[in-house]
Order: C-alpha cells, then sequence, then structure tokens
C-alpha cells in the first residue's frame, strides 16, 4: 500500500492552484512520482533483502532459460528451430515480459487490494483508478529479471545470420515495444477479472503466466487448438517467435505466415482492447465491501 | 488443541492428529474458485507442455531419455495433477506464525508443533489432491497415457505420492522456522520456489537433464517431492527401481523431518517474545 506522508497532501488535484498552464502537467504527474520514488526509495533501503531479491530474481530467468537449454540438450532442433535462434525467441518474449511485468506487475495483487478493503482508497483521490494501481508500485528487482533478457537477446542477435538493415532494427523496437505492450495489457486483463473471481488469482495465471511461457516456446510445436488460444486469442507468437521467423527470414508453419512478423502493434491493439473492457467491466462490478 | 480431559495415551493422541488432518482437508475444501482457478492453470501449462515435450520426443526419434510419447504424456499429466497438493512455494503457516509472533500459543499447546503443523498441511493437500488430480489424469487418459507394466506401480506410487506431499511440507516447513534466527523469509522464500520447481522436475523431466544438472538435482529434496512418485507412476522404472525411489523418499524424509525438530527446539530456546 501507499503510504502518505501526513502534511504532504501530493494527492491534491494538480497541486498548487496558481501554477502556469505550462508547469500543470508536471504538477500533475507529480503525486505519480513520488510515490513511485517511494516506492524505489523503501524496495532499496534494506540493502541484504535487495541483494536477494535482485538474486532470485535473476536466478527465475536463468532457471526459464535452463529449461529450454535442457530440451535442446536432448535435440538439435525443435520445432524447427535450432538453439540460437531460441535465444532470439526468448530473447525477445522474456525482456518484454520482464519490462511488463516491472512496471504493472503488481497488478496481480489487485486481488489483496480487493480482500483488504485498501482499493477503496484509490476511490478518494481525484484520479483514475487504473493509472493509480499502475503507478501504485514498481518492482525494481524485475530489472535482475530484465537483464536475462537483454543477454539472451543480445547473444541471439550476435549468433544468428541476419540481414542487418533499417528494416531488421525497426522489426526488433516494433517487437519489443508490442511485447511490452500485450503483457502489460495481459496484466491488467488479469485485474480486471479479479473484481468477478475475488480469490480466483490462479485462473487469470493460466493467461499471464501461461501465457509467459508460451511465448518463450516455438509455436511451430503448437496443436491446433493451443495455436488458435495462444496463437490468435491471447497472441502470445506475436512476442518472439513470430518475429524471429521473420528477423531470420525462415518459412512460417501452418497459420502463421512470416510476414506476421511485423503485425505486433495490432496484436497488442487487440489485447489492449481486451484489457480494457475487462477492466471496464470489473469496476462497473465492483461494489465496496464497506469498512 | 487437546480437549480437557483428554489423556495422553496413543490412541488421544491419534485421534488429534486425525482431527487436525482433517481439519486442514476441510479448510482446503471452502476455497472453490481457487480450486477452479487452479484447474484451469494447471490445463493450460499441461497443454504446452505436451506440445513441447512431445515434440522433443519425435525430434529424438520417438524416444528420449527412455520416455516415449505415453510416457511422457503420463509424465505431463501426472505432475500437473500433482502440482496443486505439493508445496514447491516455500510458503509455509509457520512463517507467518513465526515472524509475528503466535507461534508462542502454538508451544504451549500440548502438541509436537512441528507434527501439528505438517498434519494440518497434509490435510489440505490431500483435498487438493483428490480435486485436481483426477481432472488432470482423465485429460492425460484423453489423450493418451502409458499404464505401468506391472501393478505393484499403483499401491507403489499411492504411498510415494503422499511421500512427496509429506516431504514438500516438511521442507517447505523448515523455510518457514529459519525465520526463528532471520527477521525475513522471504528472500529465502522465493529462491526457495525458483529452484524447486526446476530440480523436481516441473518442467522437463530430471532424466533429460545433462549428467552435472541431474546430479545437482539429486543432491536436493526435490526429485523426491515430484519426480519421484511420477517415475514410480508413469511406468518409466521397474519394481526394484520404485523400491529404490520410494528408500530414497524415506530417507530424505527422516532426515528433513529431524533436522526440522533440531530447528524447531533450537528456535524455542532462542525465541524472545516481547510484552504480552
Amino acid at each position: 500500500m501507499v503510504e502518505v506522508p501526513a502534511g504532504k497532501d501530493i494527492w491534491r488535484w494538480g497541486g498548487e492552484a496558481h501554477l502556469p498552464v505550462r508547469g500543470d502537467l508536471r504538477a500533475r504527474l507529480r503525486p505519480y512520482r513520488v510515490v513511485l520514488a517511494s516506492r524505489a526509495r523503501s524496495q532499496t533501503a534494506y540493502r541484504a533483502n535487495f541483494a536477494l531479491d535482485l538474486v532470485s530474481s535473476l536466478l527465475a530467468a536463468v532457471v526459464e532459460l535452463a529449461e529450454i537449454w535442457v530440451l535442446f540438450h536432448a535435440v538439435t532442433r525443435l520445432g524447427g528451430l535450432e538453439f540460437q535462434q531460441m535465444l532470439l525467441v526468448f530473447g525477445l518474449a522474456d525482456l518484454a515480459f520482464s519490462l511488463a511485468d516491472l512496471t504493472f506487475g503488481h497488478c496481480d495483487e489487485l486481488s489483496d487490494y480487493l480482500r483488504a478493503g485498501t482499493l477503496d482508497v484509490f476511490y478518494l483521490r481525484p484520479q483514475p483508478l487504473l493509472l493509480q494501481l499502475v503507478t501504485c508500485d514498481i518492482s525494481l528487482r524485475r530489472l535482475a529479471r530484465a537483464s536475462v533478457g537483454v543477454g539472451a537477446l543480445g547473444a541471439g542477435l550476435a549468433v544468428n545470420d541476419i540481414a542487418w538493415g533499417a528494416s531488421s532494427v525497426a522489426l526488433v523496437v516494433v517487437a519489443l515495444v508490442s511485447g511490452v505492450a500485450m503483457f502489460a495489457a495481459l496484466f491488467v486483463w488479469a485485474a480486471g477479472a479479479q473484481f468477478f473471481l475475488i480469490d480466483g488469482a490462479e485462473m487469470t495465471n493460466a493467461v499471464t503466466y501461461g501465457g509467459r511461457y508460451a511465448a518463450t516456446q516455438p509455436a511451430s510445436v503448437w496443436s491446433r487448438p493451443v495455436r488458435a488460444v495462444f496463437g490468435f486469442a491471447v497472441p502470445m507468437a506475436f512476442t518472439g517467435f513470430l518475429p524471429t521467423l521473420r528477423l531470420l527470414g525462415l518459412p512460417g508453419p501452418a497459420w502463421f505466415p512470416t510476414w506476421l512478423g511485423w503485425c505486433g502493434p495490432l496484436a497488442a491493439l487487440w489485447v489492449w482492447g481486451m484489457a480494457l473492457l475487462s477492466w471496464r467491466w470489473g469496476v462497473r462490478h465492483y461494489r465496496s465491501g464497506g469498512g | 488443541m487437546a480437549e480437557p480431559g483428554v489423556g495422553f495415551g496413543p490412541r488421544a493422541t491419534a485421534r488429534v492428529y486425525w482431527r487436525l488432518l482433517r481439519a486442514g482437508f476441510r479448510r482446503q475444501s471452502a476455497y472453490r474458485a481457487a480450486m477452479l482457478g487452479g484447474l484451469a492453470a494447471n490445463t493450460a501449462f499441461g497443454l504446452l507442455k505436451v506440445a513441447v515435450l512431445f515434440a522433443t520426443v519425435r525430434a529424438a526419434g520417438g524416444e528420449v531419455a527412455g520416455y516415449d510419447v505415453g510416457q511422457m504424456n503420463a509424465y505431463i499429466w501426472i505432475s500437473q495433477g500433482l502440482l496443486g497438493a505439493l508445496n514447491l512455494n516455500g510458503r509455509s503457516e509457520m512463517a507467518t506464525r513465526v515472524k509475528d509472533g503466535s507461534v508462542v500459543v502454538d508451544f504451549l499447546r500440548p502438541l509436537d508443533v512441528q507434527a501439528a503443523e505438517i498434519t494440518i498441511e497434509v490435510g489440505r493437500a490431500l483435498f487438493a489432491l483428490i480435486s485436481r488430480a483426477i481432472p488432470m489424469l482423465a485429460i492425460g487418459a484423453a489423450i493418451g497415457m502409458a499404464l505401468p507394466a506391472s501393478a505393484a506401480a499403483f499401491p507403489l506410487g499411492a504411498l510415494s505420492i503422499v511421500l512427496g506431499i509429506v516431504l514438500s511440507v516438511a521442507s517447505a516447513y523448515l523455510v518457514g522456522v529459519a525465520g526463528f534466527w532471520l527477521v525475513e523469509t522471504r528472500g529465502i522464500q522465493i529462491c526457495y520456489m525458483v529452484m524447486s520447481g526446476f530440480l523436481a522436475g516441473m518442467f522437463v523431466p530430471v532424466a533429460l537433464f545433462p549428467p552435472f544438472l541431474r546430479i545437482l538435482a539429486q543432491a536436493t529434496p526435490f526429485p523426491a517431492m515430484m519426480m519421484y512418485p511420477v517415475d514410480v507412476l508413469g511406468g518409466h522404472t521397474d519394481v526394484a527401481g520404485m523400491c529404490g525411489r520410494l528408500a530414497a523418499q524415506v530417507a530424505w524424509l527422516a532426515g528433513i523431518a529431524a533436522l526440522g525438530q533440531v530447528l524447531t527446539r533450537a528456535g524455542r530456546r532462542h525465541l524472545e517474545v516481547q510484552g504480552g
């Protein structure tokens, strides 16, 4: 929860009323900035604990990469891809997930806020509910996790035979940005669903963390129902697998033509549409337990 | 939670633990939405595991590390079914009770703190096992699961599952009692959670690991929690192999339970309660 120091009314709309128009935006953003800075400070205050947090976060990502590596220890090609090509899939997808997790991951805790009634505090403040939820915390330890994604992506870009040019650079950037947007939208979607499920966080984990797991797989191994679900309904193939196919100029399997590698932004729009609908329905459904 | 007038003969003690076990079972049965959510998550991950692990078996020419498609399928759905019952995250009530000091009340009760805590958690796990393993096994059977060659696999497998559950609960209890000496056990708990799933063979069977990683895994109790019961029930080993795995589980459980007992007693002496 956010603790507002007494006497510092940082939540007042727009700060001081006599600010000029240009300073207005700054003043409006100030509450968010102050909260985020305080959250960052509180996490780094206990150094030993923060170090352990970073290590465990790093370890989590290393283990996920190891799960893939172990399979390639048994076989050389999986779903038409070799390990060095899988590094690109993993790097793109896992880095996107880590960055979304860093900024939106704590939306998962909405079910705790709902049960404890602390969400009602957000309603008292004159700011958009979703924006407050997103900016009420930031998990710095997930930076360690992102570093594994950066490493894998860097290695993947270095060891694979890529025809470098403006379009391949643009492809990597587009894939990463839309990947982050997609995972962030999944967290918002899951938060919206929590209003209905209350205690069913595991149900939405099937989509968020199941999605992360799916995103780091070669989508060519999926059966048709899985392709429909994680290829298009929750378009995880667009985060790592499809951009990798396009980047390396590899032929796509059924349902996944190579040009789809450029369609990450469309997929991100689709997921954000679902996420905002879910959030809207959730908020309308919400009746505070009082307290 | 002995009632007044209850003696401490073996029968009375057994009755107390039986009630704790049932209380844990009933408590878990109250979380219906959580159960459905768990089923959805187990199914989604199971289908993704099917995709990638079947592709691995096929890419290796129909068999990898002794697993054909049917055995891999058995591995996937038995392990998905066990996930709800096993404590692979290292969280425990004990950790909370040590941290907030309410463990003091536990020490006042005429019951062994470790045994009582483990009994309640096993009760909860048994409900999770029944409610979550059956649907997973049904999916596995529909896809085509290999059956064990020997009928002995069923009773031994059941025993192995129970041992795995108790072992997972007893190990998580260790993380909790570490709190007697550490202020915050969250860091250890997260490291435990990250390592346990991987080393227990949650995503890839331990038999597929390269040798150094397999030795590393077998040097921890984690494969005994999940991989061994799955091996026994999934027809991946013969009767001798089953008995060997059961023996390893019993040895791990004895060691970890003894360590838990020692740490609980030492923690009790170390414990300082402020105020009243």
